[in-house]
């Protein structure tokens, strides 16, 4: 009471909620500084390279042809022709990995989740995980020799799809495997409790509700495999014009054909390459941005 | 319809974890029987033995003899599928699938099976809503999806499903456990009418709920951590909870333990 008196305009007690102390305040700033600081030097790389190869690459893809013609007939030193052989060899090269990758993909996932116990489903798990750190180099060289020199087939677009289906593979497993793990066991066992038997439940339960995500999934693999240089370098010999069959004769595709082109010591080579690579970091985007579109349209309403 | 259930010694296993033992009891046709007992004391684990969904989980088995109606669910030529069909299931989680509408979750079970006339399943669709008390709250938005109305109403659209494959039997793991206490209320009514047409096994933690809907009460519990759990007894729902014949029953239900 009485020190009320003394200072009326003072608080009797100190205020309940003290200031943030300025050693606090410090370390807050300079950590927030650190995090965003370690951000921006991620960005750094991503940033120059996307820059420089649009740059660089614009003229190309602009250019009247780009689209629509092949190499077919060009000289090494003429600002002419286009990439459509190219591209048409990287679609085709991927697509025909993705038929044999993802079904395959998708059912060892399912094995791996819903029926895998005991010592298969463990070997098959080991296996997925060696075949995920393969280098591309060696999966094309194990293509080379069992197809090429022990069944003696002829290099083709489709030995490199062969080739790209064994990097692919455990991108698609692991991922689908992921997805369907998500799903609550809770889901399964209701679906059990209605007499529906568990192949069905997981046909018309499990996977439509992990579709989204495993779509996503396959897309990203696609992009995944779409730039590998690998397999096209050892499997598959560069064509300057269009070969519109996978399984016989030379094809291009636009690693390669940057590849080829950087033996070119004319300026149009480099003009070339900076415009395929663009290209392919397009078709890339394009995977992506098709992947989140699908996630969104089969993603679950609520 | 609705049918009797009886086991004899049943004892059942998580591998080599003996977790219930020698339970002997009967469900009399077109009644509501509880369990209640303590966390752990192994009641969910014989309600989840009475539609072989027990055998689900890796390494898990039972002995003795489970029957419906004389027939023993367990016998070697009993397709555990077909038994599902016979004993439907409600769980603690409100669960509808979430890819369906409102109306494909009441009809999963059918559609499923293979029923394709649209006709009937949309009868079937009101018919089970109309039973499970939900066909007013969602008949305007049946398109709508399963996940997207309140958890007592999902619990009720996930009863509506059950029903709608007309099981003989519902059992019920703790479904009101996720409720607040109105829609505890609307379930609790629900099953006093499922009660005419089904034989209902409930297994809860609330004692005021095992008294207000059952006809008899089986009380569990185990001895100790680690030691199986076993059927302590089971009487008429009104003798457990004011003259039990065991004292443990008796400490249980005037909260002296558990």
């Amino acid at each position: 009471m009485s020190t009320a008196l003394e200072a009326p305009d003072q608080p009797a007690s100190s205020p309940p909620f003290q200031p943030i102390s300025t050693a606090r305040r410090l370390k807050n700033t300079s950590a927030t500084v650190l995090v965003a600081l370690a951000f921006l030097i991620a960005c750094v790389p991503l940033v120059w390279i996307l820059v420089e190869v649009v740059i660089r690459g614009a003229g190309a893809i602009f250019s009247a042809d780009w689209w629509g013609r092949s190499q077919s007939g060009v000289n090494p030193e003429e600002y002419a022709g286009g990439v459509y052989h190219a591209i048409y060899g990287t679609i085709i090269q991927a697509l025909l990995c993705g038929v044999i990758a993802v079904p395959i993909g998708i059912l060892a996932a399912i094995y791996l989740v819903e029926y895998g116990r005991g010592r298969l489903a463990k070997t098959t798990s080991f296996m997925v995980d060696i075949l995920s750190g393969v280098p591309s180099i060696v999966a094309a060289l194990f293509i080379f020799a069992l197809f090429v020199s022990i069944l003696g087939a002829e290099q083709s677009a489709f030995m490199v799809s062969l080739a790209l289906v064994l990097l692919m593979l455990p991108v698609v497993i692991r991922n689908t495997e992921e997805m369907l793990r998500l799903v609550p066991d809770r889901l399964r066992e209701s679906a059990y409790a209605l007499g529906i038997p568990k192949w069905k439940t997981i046909l018309r339960i499990v996977l439509p509700t992990a579709l989204s995500g495993t779509v996503t999934g396959v897309m990203l693999a696609f992009a995944r495999v779409i730039g590998e240089t690998a397999p096209v370098l050892v499997l598959v010999g560069y064509a300057r014009a269009i070969n519109y069959d996978p399984f016989e004769g030379n094809m291009a595709s636009l690693p390669l054909l940057m590849f080829s082109e950087f033996s070119n010591p004319e300026p149009a080579g480099q003009f070339r390459i900076w415009g395929a690579a663009l290209t392919l970091i397009l078709i890339v985007m394009i995977f992506q941005l098709g992947a989140s579109v699908i996630s969104r349209f089969s993603a679950i309403q609520k | 319809m609705a049918k009797r259930i009886d086991l004899k010694d049943v004892d059942i296993y998580y591998g080599a974890f003996h977790a219930v033992q020698s339970v002997n009891l009967t469900v009399a046709p077109r009644s509501v029987t509880a369990f209640i007992g303590p966390s752990g004391c192994g009641k969910s684990t014989v309600l989840r033995t009475l539609n072989r969904m027990h055998e689900e989980i890796p390494g898990a088995r039972v002995d003795g003899q489970i029957l419906l109606d004389g027939e023993n669910i367990y016998d070697r030529s009993a397709d555990a599928v077909a038994v599902r069909r016979t004993i439907g299931m409600v769980f603690q989680m409100p669960n509808p699938f979430p890819t369906m509408s409102i109306r494909d979750n009441v009809v999963a079970g059918l559609r499923l099976q293979g029923v394709k006339d649209k006709k009937k399943l949309d009868e079937v669709a009101e018919a089970s809503l109309r039973g499970a008390n939900l066909w007013n709250e969602v008949k305007d938005r049946l398109d709508k999806p399963g996940g997207g109305i309140s958890g007592g109403q999902q619990q009720r659209l996930c009863i509506a499903r059950a029903i709608a494959v007309q099981p003989d039997v519902l059992l019920m793991d703790e479904p009101c456990s996720a409720l607040d206490p109105i829609s505890t209320l609307a379930i609790e009514d629900l099953i006093a009418d499922l009660k005419k047409e089904y034989t209902i096994v409930i297994v809860t933690h609330n004692m005021q709920q095992a008294a207000r809907v059952s006809d008899q009460t089986g009380f569990f519990n185990l001895e100790a951590t680690g030691k199986p759990g076993h059927l302590v007894e089971i009487d008429d729902t009104e003798k457990i909870f004011s003259n039990p014949t065991e004292q443990a029953t008796e400490d249980y239900i005037s909260g002296r333990f558990g």
